[in-house]
């Protein structure tokens, strides 16, 4: 191997799958003097790469997810080391039939196909060794395959270094980052030190180690995942590939069984979690087989023995057929289950390519190099930004819990509202003695709790009967209530009092203020102090990296408000583009206020109540902000609505809110005000006036004007994505976001059902719509809209059916609702001239 | 005090084992008299080469059952002569057959033994130092027993010479029951395999499962042919059923001690090296520079088997002109 | 025939052994474990002996608690039931290992359980003491063959094969007996899903030895002195076929 240069624009350091795919895409991307280094040794340094299952499955309910493993196949495949198998997720439950047919909707809306659902009979005779008797159905992906990932690694280092673009050093061990001012100077290694401002930590179970050197955090746990392999296999005696035969993920029992050469593997995600930090991995020497190959624990695996018996007892109970290779094979968990991606807030030049998977590996290469050479990554990647960690979630004890609770659920049904159960309770808002006491159902976001709905209101039900609508099928059902639509047609009555302390709240002061929030924002910030400025952040490509709300306070203070999920990263974001000359500071002011909404018909009427202030609608006008007087609080009053109702937030420090709430509640009883809960917030509030959501709506894929935002002037200043903005509104869009309802619920059975989101949207004969850009229309977000009676789904459509009135479908579980436009662009549905709001 | 050995049955000769054994009882012995066992016709004619290394009298134990190893009859000769010597030790070397014999010994005796042993002090109890994991580790321990029981693990020590004037021999008739007869050889097999032994070979050239398969040890035997040596194995490829067992090199399988070892892909598992750390020297191939081999190898080569020796190979044919 | 094999349990090592700060044992946290590599053929011979011969086979080890994992590997072969001789976790000496077995097949006669064969490992991996079988032999009376590469059951008599240098010495001893086999006695079978499964079900007899003094007593363990060599690098990949070659001339092998 080389020596280590002295100088490198960059060190990747793993040279695992992810490493080596990073610094390839690295050096295409055009970076030279790029370093890549591993203690271990070539071609197989003793990281999980080395034992990996290496089979792929790509179709996922995240389209994130889905994108990179269909990139990474594509790579795969171009490197010759991608072996075509099929594979078959089995179902031996009624629940797991259904969710199958959820999978089959997932790659319909991400473009995965071919895929079938298909009947026990058939799945044996794909797999013949299977006992069809135990198996009620199978969802069957033919493109499904395995990879030698090792040998794509070694292509891709090779084809780099070819280029004379990398120098790969084994046998190096990092022994320090060095850093300076918050950034990356330097790497220590056990063969001699490298100058550089970028390094990329790509070293899978050892990444948090890594990353504390340097001062930054890596929230992932190495965790065990059990396999054996028995054989040889009577059937698979004369077979000349390692496989010949579709895999089977037997998804019920966690587990897969796949040929391996003349043997079976079986694996198994169903034991107890076995977590293990960093420190206790042994080295190369110490290890009996690698570092990252455990001894295996035979009890964990007893429960296994008999399910795999169960499905292929052709093989697995054949006394011949011998367990030969038995491992704890150590991979990455994450507490949200997603990877670790993109440049650390803690430090910059360090980014974490971390919590990769097989699968993932190379599309995940390019789409970081992509996002350190350029800016951004065509596959949008928020939801693995390693920026979007609040504190807390970087803590031991939150990653063991949630990884350990996420371990079992890696074949498992998850609803998509499903909530955490574990280490919760951790950021309470001032109200949150007050939403116990009134029966609050809460679910948690970024740590904090927050009221979905109370049960308190369930006397609402009786109130308005018919209307609030009822879900007969118990998924639709699941982790719902229909006291959220009587909350909200509480709201659209009276009042309702929304607790939204989740909110990340930054200041941004100083001469460099305005500048640097102009950068960043699409919007017009300069505007006169008490103004309240809605605004998208873009990417640099022109698609969306946030919206949220930014409120002048002064000449140089603004107040930025963005939602809790997502609002780490946006910090990061702000942060990145403050002015290097200091004039400009951000101020976390997260914890030192809370927020609490009051919207409805009778807002101005309580608000009243409790202050002297002129909250008039010409004294107090909308889009304003202001500091008001309510009986002995003040309170930042502003005036915007997420509902589409009167009312406002109020904005008070911490230790205030109790007293807050108090006041705010006691002046709306009489009024008949009602707590509300996110349910009505997140959801049927904004579904109803179709306002954009970031994550499901607004992605760095969809551009402004595909969304229907575009304001009719662009400003003078420039801000970031402003030249591809420019340029879209030029063009012709290749989708339009589009507003549909539901026109018949009634399933093939008789059952009403409520699709839930990110289903396909089809035509009425069931084909898929693709635009122009390869992208095909599903929803990005479902609810109720009480008020308008109507179930909404949000889609973007290819302009050929972007019209009202347009007769589309869903596919939900297998069946096909009929579907109608009802909106194309941002009118709302309900109240369109936005009278409530401006009242 | 006196120190008696015993000497393992060869014929016409001692073996440097048991010569080794004798210096480790001399130093044990401390200038009391070291006493010397041994069974099987023609046992006297070993008597000037005991001499020679420390030995004041020979013992000669006659019965007709030490015309084949009889392991628990020497055992019992032995436990009647220290008896009457009132041995305050029992050495052997640390071969198969001398942990054999001091085995029964122990048994017949009801005392420790401690087989292997690197070093010993004298003392109640005595100070051992030994063989743990076929030599990839050592334990001091503590030796109890009125008669100290050891067996010298081979090459812990240099056979030396510490000539003794006049060493005598005596012959007895030990006392044997039928019982003690029952353990003895009463047949010898010859070995199926041609060829070089493995144990015996000055030059070995082995794969471990980096030769990928049964047939990739095809340029191994080529390279092994071409020395004139024999062919071995880690105990990872015995597993794997791709060689026989007698192949194998490592703790539980032969060891051997050749002029030159030449190991490819091979990663150098403790156990593998317990059975050749008595090569001479070894030249070791493989991808990893940090693989624990090279911590006991002389020369390496880094690189891949499936390139490098087969280049070996074709140098040498080159060489010779062939 | 009964045959009952004796097992230890003992760490898998890697490419080199810690130990612990006390230096009382090989640090275990990144290890697994097994039955002792010549005892594993002896598992494997004894399943064979009684799948040919009808009759009962029996595991025995003396160990720690976890020991319970060895008897199941050797019950998922074929072995039909197994005794756990538990000790605290300190490794017992001979004698006391071997008092402690003797006591225990003693303890068995009573209900009528006799052994035609008891087999040993030869030397276990780790403490390598070589004596084990032999003194059980003697306490039960029973002769005692050692270090067999093969082993041939007929007519009340076992045939015994040990290997020399050039071949084997046969041994032929009447039932009952003792031997210790080596590796390579036989290529051990892998367990079978279904055997297994079978094995956490079959019957483990618990019996809690008392300790007894040592008298062959472990003070501590030491790394021995490392050669620290440096390799002397000849070259990287078939370019260093010729530098090869002058170091083979040079040994005067070549």
């Amino acid at each position: 191997m080389s020596a280590l240069p002295r100088k490198a624009r960059a060190v990747v350091v793993g040279c695992g799958i992810v490493g080596s795919s990073v610094a390839h895409h690295l050096c295409r991307e055009g970076w030279r003097d790029v370093v890549l280094l591993d203690k271990g040794s070539l071609p197989n340094p003793g990281g999980s790469t080395g034992h990996a299952s290496n089979f792929i499955f790509p179709v996922d309910h995240s389209k994130e997810m889905t994108a990179l493993t269909l990139e990474s196949v594509r790579q795969y495949e171009e490197l010759g080391t991608f072996t075509e198998s099929g594979g078959i997720e089995v179902a031996r439950t009624e629940e797991r039939l259904q969710e199958l047919a959820r999978r089959m909707a997932s790659a319909k809306a991400w473009g995965v196909e071919p895929v079938s659902l298909v009947s026990p009979a058939e799945v044996k005779e794909l797999v013949p060794y299977i006992d069809e008797r135990v198996i009620l159905g199978g969802f069957y992906s033919p493109g499904v395959g395995v990879v030698d990932s090792l040998r794509a690694g070694t292509l891709m280092r090779e084809h780099a270094v070819e280029m004379g673009a990398l120098t790969v050093a084994a046998g190096t061990e990092v022994l320090d980052i060095e850093t300076e001012g918050g950034r990356v100077v330097r790497v220590r290694t056990t063969e001699g030190d490298t100058d550089t401002e970028v390094v990329v930590i790509a070293c899978g179970v050892w990444s948090p180690k890594l990353a504390r050197m340097a001062g930054a955090s890596i929230p992932l746990t190495p965790a065990v995942h059990q396999m054996i392999d028995i054989g040889p296999v009577p059937r698979f005696e004369h077979t000349k590939q390692a496989i010949e035969f579709p895999i089977v993920r037997d998804m019920d029992t966690n587990m897969y069984e796949r040929q391996d050469g003349t043997g079976l593997e079986i694996g198994s995600y169903a034991h107890r979690p076995i977590l293990y930090e960093p420190e206790d991995l042994p080295s190369v020497e110490e290890a009996a087989l690698s570092p990252t190959e455990f001894p295996f624990t035979q009890e964990d695996f007893a429960p296994q023995l008999e399910h795999a018996l169960e499905l292929m007892p052709e093989i697995v109970g054949d006394e011949t057929v011998g367990i030969k290779y038995a491992i704890n094979g150590i991979l990455s968990l994450t507490p949200d289950g997603m990877p670790i991606l993109g440049e650390t807030p803690e430090v910059k030049g360090l980014w974490s390519a971390a919590a990769v998977w097989v699968k993932e590996g190379p599309g995940i290469g390019k789409a970081l190099a992509e996002w350190m050479v350029h800016g951004e990554s065509e596959i949008d990647l928020h939801s693995s930004d390693v920026a979007r960690f609040h504190e807390h979630q970087g803590t031991s004890v939150h990653i063991k819990a949630r990884t350990a609770e996420g371990f079992n659920k890696t074949y498992g049904i998850v609803h998509p509202g499903e909530q955490w159960a574990s280490n919760r309770d951790i950021r309470l808002s001032p109200f949150n003695a007050r939403e116990r006491e009134l029966g609050a159902v809460f679910y948690e976001a970024a740590g904090w709790e927050r009221p979905q709905w109370y049960e308190s209101n369930a006397s609402l039900l009786e109130e308005y009967g018919d209307r609030v609508g009822r879900r007969e099928a118990e998924w639709d059902a699941r982790w719902w209530s229909p006291i959220v639509n009587a909350e909200h047609l509480a709201m659209r009555d009276r009042a309702g009092l929304f607790d939204l302390s989740a909110f990340c709240i930054f200041d941004v002061t100083g001469p460099g203020a305005l500048d640097a929030l102009q950068r960043v924002s699409m919007r017009q910030v300069d505007v006169p102090a008490g103004r309240v400025v809605y605004t998208p952040w873009l990417s640099r490509g022109g698609g969306f990296k946030s919206d949220l709300t930014i409120m002048r306070l002064d000449d140089e203070q603004f107040r930025v408000v963005t939602g809790g999920a997502h609002g780490m990263a946006d910090r990061k974001w702000l942060q990145d583009h403050l002015p290097a000359d200091g004039s400009a500071e951000l101020a976390d002011l997260t914890s030192a206020w809370c927020t609490l909404g009051i919207w409805g018909p009778r807002a101005r009427d309580i608000l009243a109540s409790v202050t002297s202030d002129d909250v008039s609608h010409d004294g107090f006008p909308f889009a304003t902000c202001r500091t008001i007087d309510c009986e002995g609080l003040r309170v930042l009053a502003s005036r915007i609505s997420y509902v589409g109702d009167l009312g406002w937030e109020l904005y008070v420090p911490s230790e205030l809110g109790a007293r807050l709430w108090d006041l705010v509640w006691d002046a709306g009883r009489p009024h008949g005000a009602v707590p509300a809960g996110i349910g009505v917030y997140g959801t049927t509030g904004r579904l109803e006036k179709c306002y954009r959501a970031y994550g499901s709506e607004l992605e760095s894929e969809y551009t402004v004007v595909e969304a229907g935002m575009t304001t009719p002037r662009v400003k003078e200043q420039d801000f970031v994505g402003k030249d591809a903005y420019l340029r879209h509104r030029e063009e012709e869009p290749a989708a339009i976001l589009c507003t549909l309802t539901v026109d018949d619920h009634t399933s093939a059975s008789g059952v009403a059902r409520y699709p839930l989101g990110r289903e396909p949207i089809v035509t009425r004969e069931g084909a898929p719509l693709v635009d122009g850009k390869g992208r095909r229309s599903y929803v990005t977000s479902a609810g109720a809209g009480p008020s308008i009676g109507k179930h909404i789904l949000m889609s973007y459509l290819p302009p050929g059916q972007a019209s009202a009135g347009s007769e589309l479908a869903v596919e939900y579980m297998g069946e096909r609702y009929p579907v109608t436009v009802t909106v194309v662009g941002a009118t709302p549905i309900f109240d369109p001239e936005n009278a409530r709001i401006r009242s | 005090m006196s120190v008696l050995v015993v000497v393992e049955r060869q014929p016409g000769a001692v073996d440097e084992l048991s010569l080794q054994a004798v210096t480790f009882a001399r130093a044990l012995a401390d200038g009391a008299p070291v006493h010397a066992l041994v069974v099987g016709a023609h046992a006297d004619s070993v008597t000037p080469t005991l001499g020679e290394h420390g030995v004041t009298t020979v013992h000669v134990a006659e019965d007709e059952v030490f015309a084949s190893y009889a392991p628990l009859a020497v055992a019992r000769a032995t436990a009647e002569l220290a008896g009457r010597l009132r041995a305050t030790a029992v050495v052997a070397a640390g071969s198969e057959r001398g942990n054999e014999v001091l085995a029964h010994l122990g048994a017949l005796l009801d005392l420790p033994l401690a087989a292997n042993c690197v070093e010993a002090t004298s003392g109640d109890p005595a100070r051992v130092t030994r063989l743990r994991w076929g030599g990839s580790l050592l334990e001091e321990a503590d030796l109890h027993g009125d008669v100290k029981l050891l067996t010298v693990a081979p090459h812990a020590v240099s056979a030396t010479h510490a000539p003794v004037a006049d060493t005598s021999v005596e012959r007895f008739a030990p006392q044997l029951s039928d019982a003690d007869r029952v353990i003895r050889v009463s047949a010898r097999t010859q070995a199926a395999t041609g060829g070089v032994s493995l144990a015996e070979a000055k030059v070995v050239v082995s794969s471990g499962r980096g030769a990928g398969s049964a047939e990739g040890f095809g340029i191994i035997e080529e390279l092994a042919d071409l020395l004139g040596g024999a062919v071995g194995c880690s105990r990872a490829v015995t597993m794997a059923g791709w060689r026989p067992h007698t192949d194998q090199v490592g703790q539980t399988g032969t060891k051997i001690a050749p002029d030159l070892y030449i190991a490819c892909g091979i990663s150098g598992a403790t156990q593998h090296m317990a059975g050749c750390k008595g090569a001479k020297a070894i030249l070791a191939v493989n991808t990893d520079p940090d693989a624990p081999i090279l911590a006991s190898a002389d020369y390496a080569v880094i690189g891949d088997l499936h390139e490098v020796v087969p280049a070996i190979s074709a140098e040498l044919r080159k060489a010779r002109g062939a | 025939m009964n045959v009952l094999v004796c097992v230890k349990r003992v760490p898998l090592t890697g490419g080199r052994i810690v130990l612990t700060d006390d230096a009382q044992a090989i640090a275990t946290q990144h290890l697994g474990f097994t039955i002792s590599p010549h005892e594993e053929c002896g598992v494997e011979e004894a399943v064979r002996l009684v799948e040919q011969s009808g009759g009962e086979s029996v595991v025995l080890t003396l160990g720690p608690a976890e020991a319970e994992e060895q008897l199941r590997d050797a019950m998922a072969l074929g072995i039909d039931r197994a005794i756990h001789l538990v000790t605290g976790g300190d490794e017992w000496d001979p004698q006391g290992t071997a008092a402690a077995i003797v006591e225990t097949i003693e303890a068995e006669r009573p209900a009528g359980v006799e052994y035609d064969l008891i087999v040993f490992g030869n030397e276990s991996a780790d403490a390598g003491g070589y004596q084990v079988g032999i003194r059980v032999a003697h306490a039960l009376g029973l002769p005692v063959a050692t270090g067999l590469k093969g082993v041939v059951v007929s007519d009340g008599s076992v045939r015994c094969e040990q290997e020399v240098p050039g071949g084997r010495d046969v041994f032929v001893l009447p039932l009952p007996a003792v031997v210790t086999v080596k590796e390579g006695l036989n290529f051990p079978r892998y367990p079978s899903v279904p055997g297994r499964m079978r094995a956490q079900r079959k019957p483990v007899a618990v019996r809690s030895p008392d300790a007894v003094s040592p008298r062959l007593a472990k003070v501590r363990l030491v790394s021995p002195p490392g050669q620290k060599k440096e390799a002397e690098i000849l070259g990287h990949g078939p370019e260093a076929a010729p530098r090869v070659i002058e170091v083979l001339q040079k040994i005067g092998v070549a």
